[in-house]
């Protein structure tokens, strides 16, 4: 179909037997001699103040090096530059359960534990907030004293009118919807190894190297230079193999900080590994968020206004909070065409672990409950679900009313093919009851079109090197954190030089080596990084055409690289690269090596002398040649998103823009137990439109993800709190989802062809999260006519939903805390029926408590109504 | 506490080390015998990255105590390539997706050459039950299904008599 040699073919990732056999290294498998081990010392409290922190029982132990504390290293930093608010431990107080308060260095992990018990600490507990919606009424015991009323930012956007929209709609829904706090729980616990080299002129330490399970080896740099006080020159960042990301390892974690600033007081190497306990306490997921929203639509389903007031629960520091919670109101547009947005966003800082991006960051929550709230619209004015969105779509190209600009757009194609294949038309409302189909839309950015710390430098740059061998080595300071990055580098540049993708050997993230890319996250890399690759290849290419041109005597543009060799137009094969690769001379190697020796010794430049013009060569050949006609053949390529896709003026708006967006449709077919509350999803029909699908295995393999970590979020994950304790800090109490709970997810690949993205591609792995959400609930309620406005919609939420319904029905005779009737109290407990305990320590002051002692105020259990 | 001699067998070869009584399988083999291919995700046995093979039966790495498996024979994801190439489960994985991060992968490398080791043609439900002792972060599953059938396949072709 397609006129390509190595892009839009399935292949295996390009590093996946190091995987498969255990051969490649994650941060952790890492080892030195002389190496340390670092443990972490968590805050007990919530929100406490430190008067003493007294280290000298712990000092006093064998194998004991060092104890590291706040003061250490006290210089602020903080992923946004608005938000510098995290020290690397713990200054004047701790801020959540969890907070990091001082870190012991010792010969062995056991001893590292053992003295972390005798480090004896005093604290001086303080009220807490853990409720965003009373948080944002302190006006004492401030979480951050810069911060008033506990919070860490506000937006209030008007685009267009929304009150003539509402006015001038036939039906207006309002309804409050929550999504509760969700984490990664990527499978690598955070791995960081730091170690200093002592400089030959001063006899001191010197350069620092650190390796490190991170998604944004450069702000890592950065920021460990912030704290450090040492120049960025000094400091090289290592990305080794990183289990997974999905935001969590997309900002500076603590231990990334305290490892280097342990390795400088222990002077020795020192490795921290979290343990599972610890990854959740990193936390900087996606905050539990309260969107109201309010949609009005005229009675043929065009959608007149949208207003959403969001509230997200931020925990302790700011983190990417200020971006999340403008994502969230950003990417109300662009996905249908509303001419009217009215958009209140607050962050707020609460005493639990900081939120901060995760997949699908910002938008998954609001397109929860926008999708959610499309649906109740629809079916007030009887119009169908598919049908209500293909009323609303945009019209590309085009700039949405709040400043977004859309080139390529495949949601059209998305909605029908979803449809289609889910039998949409034909089944829908005629499934028997507790069986239910819900559609879903979603999208996500190719990339920020501004970055964090704002500027008109490139976001990314890739070098590229051939060598006389013929090899093409691609430095590329892009992040691959498991979702192919390495391996879309070596296809594009594969692709672009018309040789095998054996021959591409990929350098990638390491800060003395490869040129500047800011990171794996906003879904930037393939646009972004693929682009700059692209640019590099081109570069090169360039020169071996212009010397290849010489050597066959036609001009440049009769030059075709492909299938590992160089053609005269006029001699190239019809019927493209596969024919090519037939009409090779059988003894054409295909990899580097076989005549890396006799170019060594310049027999193939002399071969060449003798023979005199010819129509086609093999790559090495080419690259001899060119590197005889330009002395060295390497070639620079850099991108940064053009101004016209980088938004509008008004505050805030540097964040949502991007070069292109993705967009998703998904079906999901459900069928739910009304004895029991349990959901089941048998089935997703998830189409993506990705532009261009360079890699379909892994396209699929996000796609599949995205989806499945979006079922997981709308079924059963949740951070569940106890006056600031997190209950289930365990994979198996958080319930990711297993083999057994995961349903067949079909992938549908759609090609849309972005103008600006490399080969056409756009973003392929987070878009499609968002809309899994919204389809089960829009499912649910086709099943069994309940309307699940929080998520996730575990048994006993059905079970609740399915009992209000019907007016008559006993309440659960259970205690009034743990009814889940009463959603306060019931939430308090997490939806746990059975826990009762007390949980951490709380000052006298705290809310909580002057709640509980204004004696009986709370709610009662209510009795039968019947 | 003293160290306990220990001799095991791991991926074939006899091993003889000193380890300390309350050392994990996990520890000795990532530490002792430098074989980091085991991962550990977790610490308390919920997500399957540290499955090994004790005496041809996938176990949990991270709570077993490595003294305790004294005399025995331990299989670790570095031990199941085909004679220096990749083995059918391992090369399909890569073909079909069923790796991304890869952190998760030694220990499914584990319970599918087990689950193969046992029953040469499970059904896909057999296939999601064996499975369902290892997490994954990434996948969704599904690819994973698809490369243990690739791999099922390649093996029976590899079986018939050139």
């Amino acid at each position: 179909m397609s006129d390509f040699s190595v892009i839009g073919k399935p292949v295996a990732l390009v590093d996946a037997a190091g995987k498969t056999t255990g051969q490649g290294k994650y941060t952790d498998d890492l080892s030195m001699p002389g190496l340390l081990i670092g443990k972490i010392l968590h805050s007990s409290y919530p929100h406490a103040r430190i008067n003493r922190i007294d280290a000298s029982k712990a000092l006093a132990l064998d194998g004991v090096v060092t104890v590291v504390v706040g003061a250490d290293a006290p210089n602020k930093y903080g992923i946004l530059p608005v938000g510098h608010d995290e020290t690397a431990l713990a200054v004047d107080k701790v801020r959540y359960v969890g907070d990091n308060v001082a870190c012991v260095v010792a010969e062995t992990e056991a001893i590292a534990e053992k003295a972390l018990e005798l480090v004896d600490v005093e604290y001086e507990p303080l009220p807490a907030w853990f409720d965003p919606e009373e948080s944002m009424r302190a006006e004492t015991d401030l979480i951050h004293e810069q911060r008033p009323q506990n919070i860490e930012k506000e937006y209030h956007h008007v685009f267009g009118d929304p009150a003539k929209g509402f006015a001038e709609a036939d039906h207006v829904a309002e309804g409050r919807y929550i999504a509760n706090e969700v984490t990664h729980a990527a499978m690598e616990p955070h791995s960081t190894l730091a170690s200093f080299e002592l400089d030959p002129q001063t006899g001191k330490p010197g350069r620092l190297t650190v390796w490190s399970s991170t998604q944004v080896p450069y702000y890592l740099q950065h920021k460990l230079s912030i704290v450090l006080e040492m120049p960025m020159s000094q400091i090289r960042v290592i990305k080794p193999l990183v289990g997974g990301g999905f935001g969590g390892k997309s900002e500076v974690i603590p231990l990334e900080i305290i490892a280097a600033v342990a390795a400088r007081k222990a002077q020795a190497p020192v490795k921290i590994t979290y343990t599972r306990e610890e990854v959740f306490w990193a936390h900087r997921g996606r905050p539990r968020t309260i969107v109201d929203l309010k949609t009005g639509v005229k009675k043929d389903g065009r959608i007149t206004a949208v207003a959403a007031k969001v509230i997200q629960d931020g925990g302790a520091y700011c983190s990417y909070g200020v971006v999340t919670i403008l994502y969230s109101g950003a990417l109300l547009g662009a996905l249908y065409d509303i001419p009217n947005i009215q958009y209140d966003g607050y962050r707020v800082l609460t005493n639990k672990p900081a939120c901060g991006a995760m997949r699908g960051h910002g938008t998954v929550n609001v397109r929860f409950a926008f999708e959610s709230q499309l649906d109740e619209v629809a079916r007030a004015i009887g119009m169908d679900a598919v049908e209500i969105r293909e009323r609303n779509l945009l019209k590309p190209p085009c700039i949405t009313v709040n400043g977004l600009r859309v080139q390529s757009y495949g949601l059209p194609e998305c909605i029908e093919k979803t449809a289609e294949r889910s039998r949409w038309r034909e089944r829908k409302g005629k499934l028997p009851r507790g069986r239910g189909l819900g559609i879903a839309c979603s999208h996500y950015v190719s990339g920020a079109a501004n970055s964090i710390i704002r500027s008109d430098m490139p976001h990314s740059t890739v070098n590229i090197k051939i060598d006389r061998d013929g090899g093409v080595v691609v430095y590329t300071g892009a992040s691959d954190i498991g979702q192919g990055s390495d391996t879309m580098v070596a296809q594009i540049a594969a692709e672009a030089l018309g040789c095998s993708l054996g021959r591409v050997k990929v350098v990638a993230a390491d800060t003395d080596l490869t040129p500047i890319d800011i990171g794996s996250y906003s879904s930037r890399v393939t646009f972004m990084n693929g682009n700059a690759t692209l640019r590099a290849a081109e570069a090169v290419k360039k020169q071996i055409v212009q010397s290849a041109a010489k050597r066959m005597g036609c001009a440049p543009e009769d030059v075709v690289m492909r299938g590992d060799r160089v053609w005269k137009k006029s001699a190239y094969p019809e019927g493209g690269p596969e024919a090519a690769l037939q009409a090779a001379p059988p003894d054409a190697p295909t990899v580097s090596g076989r005549v890396e020796g006799q170019i060594l010794r310049g027999s193939v430049q002399q071969k060449r002398k003798e023979e005199g013009p010819k129509d086609q060569m093999s790559f090495e050949e080419a690259v001899v040649s060119a590197i005889d006609f330009h002395g060295a053949l390497t070639g620079t390529g850099s991108y940064a998103p053009p101004v016209e896709a980088r938004g509008g003026k008004h505050k805030g708006a540097g964040v949502g823009p991007s070069p292109a967006y993705s967009y998703s449709t998904q079906v999901a077919e459900v069928s739910v137990d009304e004895e029991t509350g349990e959901v089941t999803v048998h089935k997703v029909w998830a189409a993506h439109d990705c532009g261009r699908a360079l890699n379909p295995v892994s396209v699929e393999g996000q796609v599949i993800g995205s989806v499945w970590m979006g079922l997981g979020q709308a079924l059963q994950e949740e951070m569940v709190w106890k006056d600031g304790l997190l209950m289930n800090p365990g994979l198996l109490e958080y319930r990711s989802p297993s083999a057994i709970e995961s349903p067949d997810v079909e992938c549908i690949i759609v090609e849309s062809v972005d103008p600006e993205g490399p080969f056409g591609a756009k973003e392929a792995s987070e878009g499609s999260l968002a809309a899994a959400i919204p389809a089960v609930a829009n499912a649910i309620y086709d099943a069994v006519g309940i309307r699940l406005r929080e998520s996730p919609f575990t048994p006993e939420r059905v079970l609740a939903a399915l009992r209000a319904k019907q007016a008559d029905a006993k309440r659960l005779q259970l205690s009034g805390k743990v009814d889940p009737t009463h959603p306060e109290t019931f939430r308090e407990h997490g939806g746990s029926l059975s826990y009762r305990g007390r949980g951490a320590a709380r000052h006298p002051l705290d809310p909580a408590i002057r709640r509980k002692s204004g004696a009986e105020s709370e709610p009662k259990p209510e009795q039968g109504a019947s | 506490m003293s160290k306990v001699l220990l001799k095991l067998v791991v991926n074939g070869r006899p091993q003889e080390f000193a380890c300390e009584p309350n050392q994990t399988l996990l520890d000795a083999l990532r530490q002792d015998l430098g074989l980091t291919g085991s991962k550990r995700g977790c610490d308390d046995s919920s997500c399957g990255a540290c499955t090994v093979q004790v005496d041809g039966v996938p176990m949990l790495a991270c709570t077993l105590l490595a003294a305790g498996c004294d005399g025995q024979e331990i299989v670790t994801v570095e031990g199941i390539a085909d004679h220096g190439s990749l083995a059918a489960i391992q090369k399909a994985f890569g073909e079909w997706g069923g790796s991304q991060c890869g952190f998760c992968t030694p220990g499914f490398m584990i319970t599918v050459h087990w689950l193969l080791g046992q029953n040469p043609n499970p059904t896909e439900e057999e296939i999601r039950t064996a499975l369902s002792g290892n997490l994954c972060r990434c996948t969704g599953y599904n690819q994973m299904y698809s490369a243990v059938k690739a791999a099922i396949a390649a093996e029976q072709r590899g079986k018939v008599p050139r």
